[in-house]
């Protein structure tokens, strides 16, 4: 063999080296492209940052204190955010004891007991629920669920009192029993923002709940099993990722909700552990309510109160996601 | 269990044994089939006794696993699906509003074409899984010697006794095969039906069945739906030969026992079919 | 063993059961739920409400409607699930409590859903029926005033305004945001995706803070149309970008090989292929996305003033919205302008109807299309 011939069955065993030259049209498409997405994130992560940005004199003025105060009181210079960490985490958690078992039994209702040709207005109903803008929830929760609610808040108090939360300063044994101290609680607030919360849960799970694999349906129907058999054995452990995910979501919307809460919630600046009782507080109605006669100073305060809502609501969503993914329905699910 | 063998009050057995008492008769009386418009069994009847292993063989889309899911009430699941006829366990109509579906389905189980054990679940967990589905109580003693006889009926025993905890995925195809026939048998049918157990396994995992079929037969009366005509004639005793021509239902065309059919069989179409002339 | 009859075939190829003297075989009805469990369920609804109306003033410690619903619910479920496990083994009668309960929760959600619509409408439907109210705004309107005078004319306009130009910057920052994601790709393209993904999760105050704090306060800026369309923009923005991503990538990868072993190059097929096969989904992104900006409140409430006169320029002065002309009518207490207000949310709500509307009939003519 020529040493051409052996360098050429050489060469044959190698892999090639190819250069890849984009067309012209194309350079200009991907630079475009970029140009547009450095723009985005420049324009969004802006805001990150600036929120940040603002802790730094936020705390070099008011110090530490400014997680642990309770006042929100500009003219004597102390301002702290603790009543409205608090009272948003208090709303929220209200929010999802009611929003979780209706969402995940809603979602069940439509997956397993719905038929077939009712089942697409169902979903479009909840999805509809989900769009309705929030003023209009307010306004619902104002007008029509807050003397209902104050009902239920006073039948809680009455005898549930022995536990410290159900506790309510009033004799809620009178007959004449004052109403005004069950308004405008964070129970009643609860209760509107899970009116939002719900669709939202409820939609992710559903999501995933019809896609649990018919084999094992059959599976477990062919074993003797019943409807419910079926879902406690193949749906709930299929669906066990957006469950968790969905409600995390709806956490994450509870935690940022604005003006349901402006419009039910009667704030008071003082942590409130007593959710039956008029008045709370949290950050998004502390920052909507304070921002028109801030300082420059208090108006940093606020953006920082804002920036700790938003680490807030970016752990939540981000949890979210991040079990979403992981579950074994994960591939197939967008929240 | 009353006299014809049917047991009228739900028999909440405290502790499963595992008993197998020969299995029991199976009957199709006049079995027709629509899927909306479209009627795609015609008239079948077919006896399936004790004992005895029944093989449906026959070309693909003529109706046998139609004919299977009618057995155990799983045809009704489509929504379109109606069927005529009747289906007699021991003399019973299953169909008899008088009979509860889960208990029918617990009688008449079913082992799928591709395995579906329960994913989050482990092999042991598995097995019993459908005695929770059922609503039967097992003690822990019990427990423990009710998945080893299962298992070993199924022929895993042996191969996962070390591994029970782990999870029921992680095993071969085979293997979950065999685990959904163990899962199956726990809950102690009278009859198990299989739809095409073997098509997606290997070679070697299909004779493992294919014994512990045989070695089940006394116990359970086993009907199986296969396109494999070697494999039917392994396995079955009894086979019956399905057929539809283009355009018409499908239904039973000769059926008899797997050494008539094969070897003598009376149609010309039975004969062309088991020859490889078509199918 | 029995042999079965082979299966006849007469002549002309129709089916046995036409010959002569065979009954068709037609098909059973096979019945779901017997007389037995319709008795059951009508038993336990009768039973539990006159039990709960016999005790409740009386003897049980509540009182008005929701509470009576609540017990009679609770009292069905009791009886039910009582009689059930009269003649049912145990798994039948925890499937018949699972189904009474889950059915009753999704009842008191839709009943809510119900509720809220009903009520809104219930409330604003009078000023829905003035012509005034679609063609004129509040000038020179007095509190006391009855609902025949003003309209939420400057509102509706205003929604429009300022929709329309959050629209116009954040449609096509967004989709190529998307197109950039999820066509070119990359170590930058992975950041700007974290990024995006996590600014969906800014609640849409902060959105409206930031223009405050940065263009009205720092700027000098006025409160106008133009701030709040901004705000709603940077709102907008991450959640088009991400939906719209969704649907690039829903395109098979086998079309964009397909257009490019044509000779074509990246851009032309993404711009002839990949976009208007994704058209569909994208169109879903930025109507759902339109549907939400339009009842924000929080965002524009901070930024443009709730005016009372119909303003078309965005640039200066205080821009009403449909939200924010809401949100005005309920905190100022006056009975007219809260009548208005509930007028206004009704528009809201047919808008938001509307969209649903569109979106299921697009769905469905795609459907149709693929075929």
């Amino acid at each position: 063999m020529t040493a051409g011939a052996v360098a050429d069955q050489r060469r044959a065993e190698l892999p090639r080296r190819i250069k890849t030259t984009l067309h012209p049209t194309d350079r200009i498409f991907h630079a475009v492209s970029r140009v547009i997405g450095a723009m985005v994130l420049v324009l969004t992560g802006a805001i990150g940052l600036f929120l940040a940005l603002q802790m730094l004199p936020v705390l070099h003025h008011y110090g530490f204190k400014f997680f642990t105060m309770q006042d929100w009181n500009p003219e004597q210079n102390v301002v702290g955010v603790a009543a409205a960490i608090v009272g948003t985490i208090e709303v929220a958690l209200i929010a999802l004891a009611l929003a979780f078992p209706l969402a995940l039994m809603t979602a069940l209702f439509i997956t397993e007991y719905t038929p077939p040709q009712l089942r697409s207005t169902l979903v479009a109903l909840v999805d509809l629920m989900a769009a309705v803008p929030s003023i209009v929830y307010g306004l619902w929760g104002f007008y029509l669920l807050q003397p209902q609610g104050t009902h239920v808040a006073r039948w809680l108090a009455e005898y549930f009192s022995f536990i410290p939360i159900f506790k309510v300063d009033t004799d809620a044994h009178a007959a004449l029993w004052q109403q005004t101290r069950f308004t405008a609680s964070a129970f009643i607030t609860g209760l509107t923002v899970a009116m939002m919360v719900t669709p939202l849960a409820c939609a992710v799970m559903r999501g995933v709940f019809a896609q649990a694999p018919p084999g094992e349906r059959e599976a477990a129907l062919a074993l003797g099993g019943t409807r419910w058999g079926v879902i406690r054995s193949v749906v709930l452990p299929f669906g066990r990722g957006a469950i968790i995910g969905g409600t995390m979501l709806g956490l994450g919307r509870a935690l940022g909700e604005t003006i349901a809460v402006l419009m039910v919630l009667s704030q008071i600046y003082k942590i409130n552990l007593r959710p039956l009782q008029v008045g709370g507080l949290t950050v998004s109605s502390l920052i909507a309510n304070r921002f028109g006669e801030a300082t420059a100073l208090q108006l940093k305060a606020l953006l920082a109160a804002g920036f700790v809502l938003f680490v807030m609501t970016l752990a939540v969503n981000t949890i979210a996601g991040v079990i979403v993914t992981r579950s074994r329905s994960g591939s197939a699910t967008e929240i | 269990m009353t006299e014809d063998g049917t047991a009228l009050l739900y028999d909440t057995t405290e502790y499963p044994q595992l008993v197998f008492d020969r299995g029991a008769h199976l009957d199709a009386v006049n079995i027709s089939a629509w899927f909306g418009t479209t009627k795609v069994l015609e008239r079948v009847n077919l006896s399936m006794p004790p004992g005895v292993v029944t093989a449906l063989i026959g070309p693909s889309g003529c109706g046998k696993s139609t004919f299977l899911r009618i057995l155990n009430r799983m045809h009704e699941l489509v929504p379109s699906a109606k069927l005529a006829g009747e289906v007699r366990l021991n003399g019973s109509d299953i169909y008899d509003p008088s009979k509860r579906i889960t208990e029918t389905r617990r009688r008449i189980g079913m082992v799928f074409q591709k395995p579906n054990p329960f994913p989050t679940l482990s092999i042991g967990d598995n097995v019993v899984e459908g005695l929770k589905l059922n609503g039967t109580k097992v003690t822990r003693s019990d427990r423990a010697d009710l998945i080893e006889r299962s298992l070993s009926r199924a022929g895993l025993w042996l191969e996962v006794k070390d591994r029970l905890d782990t999870p029921g995925a992680s095993l071969s195809g085979g293997q979950q095969q065999r685990l959904c026939i163990a899962r199956s048998l726990a809950v102690s049918p009278d009859v198990l039906l299989m739809d095409e157990p073997c098509s997606a396994l290997d070679p070697a995992s299909t004779r493992r069945i294919e014994q512990t079929i045989l070695e089940l037969k006394d116990e359970v009366t086993i009907v199986i739906v296969t396109h494999n005509m070697q494999q039917a004639a392994r396995v079955s005793q009894q086979c019956a030969f399905f057929l539809a021509e283009t355009g018409t239902p499908g239904g039973i065309v000769e059926a008899g026992s797997t050494s008539e059919i094969f070897q003598t069989p009376r149609d010309p179409r039975t004969a062309d079919y088991v020859n490889g002339r078509f199918g | 063993m029995s042999i079965s009859s082979p299966l006849r075939h007469s002549a002309s190829g129709r089916s046995a059961a036409s010959l002569p003297g065979e009954v068709a075989d037609a098909p059973r009805v096979l019945v779901k739920r017997s007389l037995d469990d319709r008795l059951t369920l009508a038993g336990a609804v009768v039973g539990s409400l006159a039990l709960v109306w016999l005790l409740y003033e009386r003897v049980l410690p509540f009182s008005g409607a929701v509470g009576f619903t609540f017990c009679w619910y609770f009292a069905f479920v009791g009886f039910f699930t009582g009689l059930t496990a009269m003649a049912h083994p145990r798994p039948i009668v925890i499937d018949r409590l699972a189904q009474a309960v889950i059915a009753g929760a999704a009842a008191a959600v839709g009943f809510a859903l119900l509720a809220t619509v009903f009520f809104t409408f219930a409330r604003g439907w009078r000023p829905l029926t003035e012509l005034s109210f679609y063609t004129k705004d509040m000038t020179g309107v007095a509190p006391t005033d009855p609902v025949s005078k003003g309209g939420v004319l400057h509102a509706i306009v205003g929604s429009g305004i300022e929709l329309g130009i959050a629209v116009v910057v954040a449609l096509p920052l967004g989709i190529g945001t998307a197109v950039y994601m999820s066509e070119v790709g990359g170590r930058f393209a992975r950041v700007v995706r974290t990024v995006v993904e996590a600014m969906t999760a800014l609640p849409d105050l902060l959105a409206g803070l930031f223009v405050y704090t940065t263009l009205l306060v720092g700027l000098g800026l006025q409160r106008s149309g133009l701030a709040a369309a901004i705000a709603l923009s940077i709102t907008m923005l991450p959640i088009i970008a991400r939906s719209a991503e969704l649907a690039l990538r829903v395109v098979p990868g086998g079309l964009r090989e397909a257009g490019v072993a044509l000779g074509s190059t990246r851009w032309r097929t993404v711009w002839r292929i990949v976009l208007p096969t994704a058209a569909p989904g994208l169109a879903t992104a930025l109507i759902l996305a339109f549907a939400r900006a339009a009842g924000e409140t929080a965002p524009v409430l901070i930024v443009s003033g709730a005016s009372s006169f119909l303003n078309l320029n965005p640039v200066s002065n205080p821009m009403n919205s449909l939200p924010l002309f809401i949100y005005d009518g309920f905190r100022s207490g006056q009975p007219r302008y809260i009548e208005r207000g509930f007028g206004a949310a009704c528009l809201l709500l047919m808008i938001v109807l509307l969209v649903f509307i569109v979106l299921r009939l697009l769905a469905r003519g795609r459907v149709g299309k693929s075929r």
